[in-house]
């Protein structure tokens, strides 16, 4: 305990640093080499509150940049902004769609950046009460080579996260560092927490707000909870939506399966499950209404358009699993539209 | 309850340990100097109300005669008088001195006191993202006797750019910072961590979190307040400069012009379709925005050097930057705005009496709703113009310059009655004599160079003898006649604020006279009011003609420019080196 007041009493030397030149100098070194490895994201959106840009942190000297996981990706012309002015044209490698992450890759030609080496990555010792520093582009404020937005704070807790957005609850659910200060503003998704000495502490989230108050929340997933996520992504997670879809001779649709999705009003309406027609394969397997589907076989799945496209890239008579949510957990079932055919039929003949 | 006991036995011991923490030194002197800064830096911070007492924003002091700076959208809707109360609890009269549309800039007068406490002026070119500052003003209007609040932060980007909300309002090349800045903090004062004024903030991005400090706010940096401010001291309402060419960011990240008007300043120094500009007043350019960003901190007028790129060749110039509006344009604009002052365009931090929230009560009752006559203090310091906020404050300016000027060097060369009196001017000339004769109805010039005449009777605009000079006959004609005539009788006259002049870019007063047609500048030193030079516009799309004083000195116990050097477009300048100069009766 003693120990810890002692790290408070230090603690208004960082407010007014300009009293400790030592300590000046060397704070913002880190902070423009740390700025260095944030990059600006640019693609889909644009929409009122759906702005076009998000960020990014650089992790190794291939060119991966770690992301949020958004509609921002969900583009082919995804173009990535290093501080430094350059421009790349970016390609999704992997999702983690329970921790709202993504993976991207530069094509740098041998091109050198700065990057956190997550490969060798030291866990960092975060306290309630310590200082860091939030690096994000913040409204899209800063464009080509201009630097992104820094913001101050301290992390007042680590809490399990409880949050909403829109009227969906978020998936993650695990621990998150909660700030006193405004970091996920439109656009900071993707943004680093650092602190004062550059060093990688956490990931910016999307902008969600407080299951029990309806107040914006101020957080970073820490890197602790998503170092294996974030290695998954990188060795061979790559979920690729290409299948040649004229091979397909009998295609498979939802009902094939006993699966009603929830109306698709929206552009982008999310793959809900509305209903599990009784004894179908669907429900035989063990979905359930309101799980949310992310993915058909290796394929992420992010509206219900986008899930029955994909199932007609499948045989009926193929075996698919389809991954889905439900509350915090990321479920695998496996399905076979033959198993229902009996069933339907007899459920039919009941019904009659 | 158990708990509750035991926490209580927990803070029983603790508190004699946390009493006896043993704080540093280096920790209670930081305090110490920064609760220091922050009163010094607040005895100069303003709340500004309009005449009424209502609405609202702040300020900040930047003389002790009562200058003080604001944003143009704090002061808009107050039209010319304004209340201000000082954290001594005290209320003051105040004027409106000059406006910055475009930039979010008022400049006002507190008026009834000649010690007001003064904010330091810092450089905000040196300030960096990282580093502290704080932030002081009247959010939300909170303060009933006018002590500011305070919020500390930190500078989270230099050199932003954010679009123009509405028409107007363009915020180039201010400092972005997560000091709170919230509705009421408009106009205030943004100071670095030694006290020392960066910025005047005026502007966050809020988005869908409602209209409260998100951590993202903006100031106008202080160095372009700068740049503007001779200009607002004038009374003027003052625009933007332009280059007079657009350009747009290639693939390959060259900024190149995409388009140019052929009457720019930038087109007649050579700059064409397809050149890639390199360097703007010594920035490096990279982008279309590090252009916005660049040009924005300038008034028309303004000269800066420019280096352009066309195949693979680099050429270096200065470009004298035009304005970004034509006069009518703007005025028009300003009128737009000014009915609804209360309802800010997105962007700008909203005052707190914005129509969708509920209104403060008046902080002076005894006024009311109803509109006040003027305060006799501002009434005595306001005269109505068309292109000017206060026409009173250019009218000083220009008795101030010219005044002191007419008293002192220029009746040693009109006399101190006037009257018609020509002058006789020789000297040596490119290593040769000169003779230069100068009446009210024309001149004449005989040189190395040849015979050269000028008749003033009529088309003063077609009189530029000799060839390549672009009018020295006539600028010299047009000084004279301004000594003959005074400011009033002279035609339009016009006090327009400081530029650059010369190759070191020392800055000028400039007096402005308009008269059939042409443009004279009569440029002045600030240290000490010397003529330094003049220059003459035949039109709206030449060069002008530049002559400076580069030396003055003494002939027949007169002190007379001794040493000029003319200049025209891109011509090799030419030295007039005087030997006599004779004042006498025209006939």
């Amino acid at each position: 305990m003693s120990r810890r007041l002692c790290q408070w009493a230090w603690l208004p030397l960082l407010f007014f640093s300009a009293a400790c030149p030592v300590f000046a100098g060397d704070w913002k070194t880190s902070l423009r080499e740390a700025q260095a490895k944030v990059v600006k994201i640019y693609g889909a959106g644009g929409l009122r509150q759906l702005e076009a840009y998000q960020t990014g942190i650089l992790i190794s000297s291939q060119g991966h940049v770690l992301t949020a996981w958004s509609y921002v990706l969900d583009t082919e012309d995804l173009t990535v902004v290093s501080n430094d002015g350059r421009r790349w044209q970016a390609e999704l490698v992997g999702s983690d769609p329970l921790l709202d992450l993504a993976v991207l890759q530069l094509p740098l030609d041998g091109e050198e950046v700065s990057f956190y080496d997550l490969q060798n990555y030291e866990k960092q010792q975060v306290f309630e009460g310590q200082r860091v520093l939030a690096l994000a582009n913040v409204f899209g404020i800063a464009t080509g080579d201009e630097e992104v937005s820094v913001m101050q704070g301290v992390v007042t807790a680590l809490a399990p996260l409880d949050a909403r957005r829109g009227a969906y609850r978020s998936r993650y659910r695990g621990k998150v560092y909660v700030l006193d200060v405004s970091v996920n503003n439109p656009g900071a998704a993707g943004g680093a927490l650092v602190d004062w000495n550059g060093r990688l502490l956490g990931v910016l989230g999307k902008e969600l707000r407080s299951r029990t108050t309806g107040t914006w929340l101020n957080y970073a997933l820490p890197m602790a909870g998503i170092q294996s996520a974030i290695k998954n992504m990188l060795s061979g997670d790559v979920r690729s939506k290409q299948t040649n879809a004229s091979a397909v001779e009998a295609p498979l649709k939802a009902e094939d399966l006993g699966l009603v999705m929830i109306p698709d009003v929206l552009e982008r309406t999310p793959s809900y499950i509305d209903s599990v027609r009784r004894n179908s394969s669907a429900d035989l397997a063990g979905l359930r209404v309101n799980d949310l589907v992310v993915f058909v076989g290796d394929a992420p799945i992010n509206s219900c358009r986008n899930l029955f496209e994909e199932l007609l890239q499948h045989e009926r008579d193929e075996e698919i699993t389809i991954s889905v949510l439900r509350e915090a957990a990321l479920l695998e079932f496996t399905l076979h539209a033959d198993d229902s055919e009996v069933v339907e039929k007899a459920t039919a003949n009941t019904a009659q | 309850m158990k708990q509750f006991l035991m926490l209580l036995v927990f803070l029983f011991f603790m508190r004699p340990v946390m009493a006896e923490l043993p704080v540093h030194d280096v920790v209670l002197q930081a305090e110490q100097t920064r609760i220091k800064v922050i009163q010094r830096a607040s005895a100069a911070t303003v709340a500004v109300f309009d005449a009424n007492g209502e609405g609202g924003g702040s300020g900040v002091l930047i003389s002790s005669d009562g200058y003080a700076l604001s944003n143009f959208h704090v002061t808009a809707g107050s039209g010319v008088a304004m209340k201000c109360g000082l954290p001594d609890g005290k209320v003051y009269d105040a004027a409106i001195v000059g406006i910055d549309p475009v930039g979010d800039v008022a400049l006002i007068q507190l008026l009834g006191r000649d010690d007001f406490p003064v904010a330091e002026i810092g450089d905000s070119d040196r300030v960096q993202v990282g580093d502290w500052a704080f932030v002081i003003g009247n959010p939300f209007l909170l303060a009933d006797d006018f002590t500011p609040s305070v919020s500390y932060g930190m500078i989270s980007g230099v050199q932003r750019y954010q679009y123009p909300a509405g028409t107007l309002l363009e915020y180039s090349d201010c400092l972005q910072t997560d000091a709170a800045i919230n509705p009421g903090n408009s106009g205030g004062p943004l100071f670095d961590v030694s006290g020392k004024l960066i910025g005047i903030n005026g502007r966050g991005s809020f988005e869908k979190r409602g209209r409260v400090n998100v951590g993202v706010g903006y100031a106008i940096s202080i160095n372009q307040i700068n740049n503007f401010l001779s200009h607002l001291m004038g009374g003027r309402i003052v625009d933007h400069a332009s280059l007079g060419a657009t350009v747009s960011t290639e693939e390959d990240g060259r900024v190149v012009i995409n388009d140019i008007l052929e009457s720019s300043d930038a087109y007649r120094r050579g700059l064409r379709y397809g050149d890639e500009i390199v360097q703007f007043a010594g920035r490096q350019i990279t982008s279309a925005n590090r252009l916005k960003n660049a040009l924005g901190i300038f008034p028309p007028g303004w000269s800066v050097p420019l280096t352009y790129r066309r195949e693979g060749e680099t050429f270096d110039t200065f470009v004298r930057l035009m304005s970004l509006h034509d006069p009518n344009q703007l005025y028009t604009m300003i009128g737009q705005q000014e009915p609804r002052p209360l309802r800010p365009p997105e962007g700008e931090i909203p005052k707190p009496d914005d129509e969708n929230e509920k209104k403060p009560k008046s902080i002076f009752p005894e006024f009311g709703r109803k509109k006040p006559k003027l305060p006799s203090a501002v009434a005595a310091r306001y005269e109505q113009r068309r292109g000017y906020a206060n026409y009173w404050y250019n009218l000083l300016k220009q008795e101030n310059l010219w005044g002191h000027y007419r008293e002192d060097d220029g009746q040693q060369l009109i006399g101190p009655s006037g009257g018609n009196l020509g002058w006789i001017i020789q000297g040596r000339l490119d290593g040769s004599n000169f003779d230069l004769q100068l009446y009210s109805q024309g001149a004449k010039l005989q040189s190395g160079r040849g015979k050269f005449e000028a008749k003033f009777t009529h088309d003063l605009e077609r009189q530029l003898s000799p060839p390549r000079s672009g009018g020295l006959l006539l600028t010299l004609h047009l000084w004279h006649r301004m000594l003959e005539k005074g400011l009033r009788q002279y035609g339009e006259v016009s006090y327009l604020g400081q530029l650059p002049n010369g190759p070191a870019g020392e800055l000028m007063d400039c007096l402005v006279g308009i008269y059939a047609g042409t443009e004279i500048r009569f440029l002045f030193s600030p240290e000490n009011g010397e003529l330094r030079g003049l220059e003459m516009f035949p039109d709206e799309q030449s060069d002008p003609c530049q002559i400076r004083f580069i030396r003055y000195g003494k002939m027949n116990g007169r002190r007379i420019p001794s040493h000029w050097l003319l200049q025209y477009g891109d011509e090799d300048p030419v030295e007039f080196e005087i030997e006599t100069w004779e004042i006498g009766d025209e006939s």
